[in-house]
């Protein structure tokens, strides 16, 4: 936004000055050079890395010595036909999908809330957000006791005289039958533990977007919009819902990333569950290559992750700088 | 008017059984934490503890405690290596475009956002190469790779507020690229460089994925910790509990005391402030 006009404005003293010039380039050498370790370093760890695993999906290293001969598309076949990738992807769909629309909801339910002009906001806003500040290492730790069939929550559910209490992340029910290739392609009721766990910990940041997404539509647009009647509601979704749009963008982009990668959560809290119901391929990649020495599977899990990641990031990130540069 | 009192009343209790929701998971923690080994039974598990046992602590202490000085360690020098890293760059992509610069840009932050799996086969043998696998320095060094995104962002978005005329004047009075650093930039932003400290800080202390894939005992992060005792045979839950608690505390206690700063790095964390 700024900086074009900046970058105008500096060579347009230039221009004027003639003796500034030469200081002016001097100073983009010194940026330049300034750049070069992180340049170095992200060339090496990011994209030379990359690279390199994309490599290794395409080799026979399938134990710990390592095997650089090239398999073609092999390691993608097999990956593609196992079982367990398969309910990887069927699970990655629906993951995404709820833990979205929950975080998204939810989110957006606590900003209007907290947008209400209402006493002890900070308050409010603290509790929504803090989970945000914990590790997902302990977010598993603490909701798989929360969600253990013989503990926690259902200890209350017990007590308000429930007995067919949900058996939480042990449950192995996929609802309903859907067969997709070989595996059930229903929704696997275990994953809804997992989708507690993680939308208690994201939606505080959904809501933190859209606070300040609402902060900055004009009073005038609010007031009318409060939410104190059924005549509102249809202000909320004419007039509200679209001044955020942007906002909402950016939250599924970032929610969407965040998603594909889920592993602490997971790895603390359910693993990948009796017949890979609480699996995703993140967990797939690290099992697959750390505990059973297939590398050039892990690799090629995590390449699938990666091009998935991209797809969505790419087009968001050109998007956004553009945006900005045209301002 | 009476229509609006039910509505307030409505919004609070609204209000509150959601702050109730998001509190049970602390409260379990700490209520838990703080019984004795002997005092905890399943059908108890909701209620406060008769007499507080610090017995769950002090295990959880001689457990994690290693540990937890391991985290320090790790946090403290990542984020401060690349603060300084992250301010150089965004300072030279803010205030110094060149040609290309943007291509720079585009490419650090893309860093930001890969699932590190697609690194960690690599990582490994690179590490071991040099013979930093397993060992704490060695995860400072990956932390500080793989902060360097943010820390551009979160600085470049910060110093491109800081009016430029600023910096024509500070030119006039003979200073170049890194006296325009030192006595304009720096001054200026100390609120950025506490929103990119608490943002990372944050990070490092919370990762699991590098400390469980780069260590092992006893050179591990303490979240790595805490997984390794839930996933142990005869699980202590006081001292698990506890164990949670005391790996949490710090991330918790800046959020609660820098909570605005924290909010501020993750706005900055989806790219538009």
């Amino acid at each position: 936004m700024k900086q074009t006009r900046e970058g105008m404005d500096a060579s347009a003293a230039a221009v004027t000055v003639p003796n500034r010039r030469p200081r002016i380039r001097t100073e983009k050498v010194w940026a330049m050079v300034t750049l070069i370790p992180s340049i170095i370093l992200l060339g090496v760890f990011v994209y030379y890395f990359i690279f390199w695993t994309g490599y290794v999906s395409f080799t026979k290293w399938h134990s710990f010595i390592q095997n650089m001969h090239l398999n073609g598309f092999q390691n993608y076949v097999d990956i593609f036909k196992s079982f367990r990738f398969q309910s990887d992807l069927r699970n990655m769909v629906y993951f995404t999908a709820f833990f979205m629309i929950g975080t998204l909801v939810l989110g957006l339910f606590l900003a209007l809330l907290v947008d209400q002009h209402i006493k002890a906001e900070g308050f409010f806003r603290s509790v929504f957000l803090y989970p945000m500040a914990i590790s997902a290492a302990a977010t598993g730790v603490i909701w798989s006791w929360l969600l253990n069939p013989n503990t926690g929550l259902n200890l209350i559910l017990h007590a308000f005289g429930l007995h067919n209490v949900p058996k939480w992340y042990l449950s192995t029910r996929i609802l309903p039958h859907l067969h997709i290739a070989s595996i059930n392609g229903g929704i696997p009721l275990a994953m809804f533990a997992v989708l507690i766990a993680s939308i208690w910990q994201w939606s505080g940041f959904a809501m933190a977007l859209y606070l300040a997404g609402l902060r900055a539509i004009p009073e005038e647009i609010k007031e009318s919009a409060r939410i104190d009647g059924a005549r509102s509601i249809r202000m909320f979704w004419s007039i509200l819902l679209p001044q955020l749009r942007p906002i909402t963008t950016t939250a599924v982009v970032m929610l969407m990333a965040s998603s594909l990668k889920v592993f602490d959560l997971l790895y603390a809290m359910t693993g990948p569950g009796a017949n890979f119901v609480t699996d995703l391929p993140a967990l797939n990649m690290f099992d697959t290559t750390f505990k059973g020495n297939q590398f050039a599977q892990g690799a090629a899990i995590a390449t699938v992750l990666l091009v998935l990641v991209l797809i969505f990031i790419v087009p968001y990130l050109i998007g956004t700088l553009r945006k900005e540069d045209s301002k | 008017m009476t229509a609006r009192t039910v509505n307030r009343t409505l919004l609070y209790v609204v209000l509150l059984i959601f702050a109730v929701i998001f509190l049970i998971p602390v409260y379990l923690l700490i209520i838990t934490g703080l019984k004795s080994n002997s005092s905890i039974s399943i059908d108890q598990m909701w209620a406060l503890p008769h007499v507080l046992g610090l017995t769950g602590l002090v295990q959880a202490w001689q457990h994690v405690g290693p540990d937890m000085l391991n985290s320090v360690y790790l946090a403290v020098t990542a984020t401060v290596v690349v603060t300084i890293l992250g301010s150089v760059n965004g300072y030279a992509l803010s205030k110094w475009k060149f040609r290309g610069s943007n291509v720079i840009y585009f490419l650090i932050l893309l860093g930001m956002f890969i699932p590190y799996q697609s690194t960690l086969i690599p990582l490994i043998r690179v590490l071991n190469t040099i013979g930093l696998f397993d060992t704490i320095p060695g995860l400072a060094l990956v932390h500080i790779v793989y902060g360097i995104p943010m820390m551009t962002l979160i600085f470049r978005n910060f110093f491109a507020d800081i009016p430029n005329e600023l910096i024509e004047s500070a030119q006039i009075d003979g200073n170049g690229y890194w006296g325009i650093f030192r006595h304009i930039m720096l001054p200026l932003s100390v609120p950025g460089f506490v929103v990119a400290a608490i943002w990372e800080f944050t990070q490092v202390w919370n990762d699991f994925l590098f400390g469980v894939t780069v260590t092992d005992p006893p050179h591990q992060p303490v979240t790595v910790a805490i997984v390794n005792i839930a996933g142990s045979q005869h699980i202590q839950w006081n001292v698990l509990m506890s164990s949670t608690l005391i790996a949490s505390l710090p991330t918790l206690i800046v959020y609660l005391v820098l909570g605005r700063y924290f909010v501020r790095g993750l706005l900055a964390g989806s790219v538009k402030g």
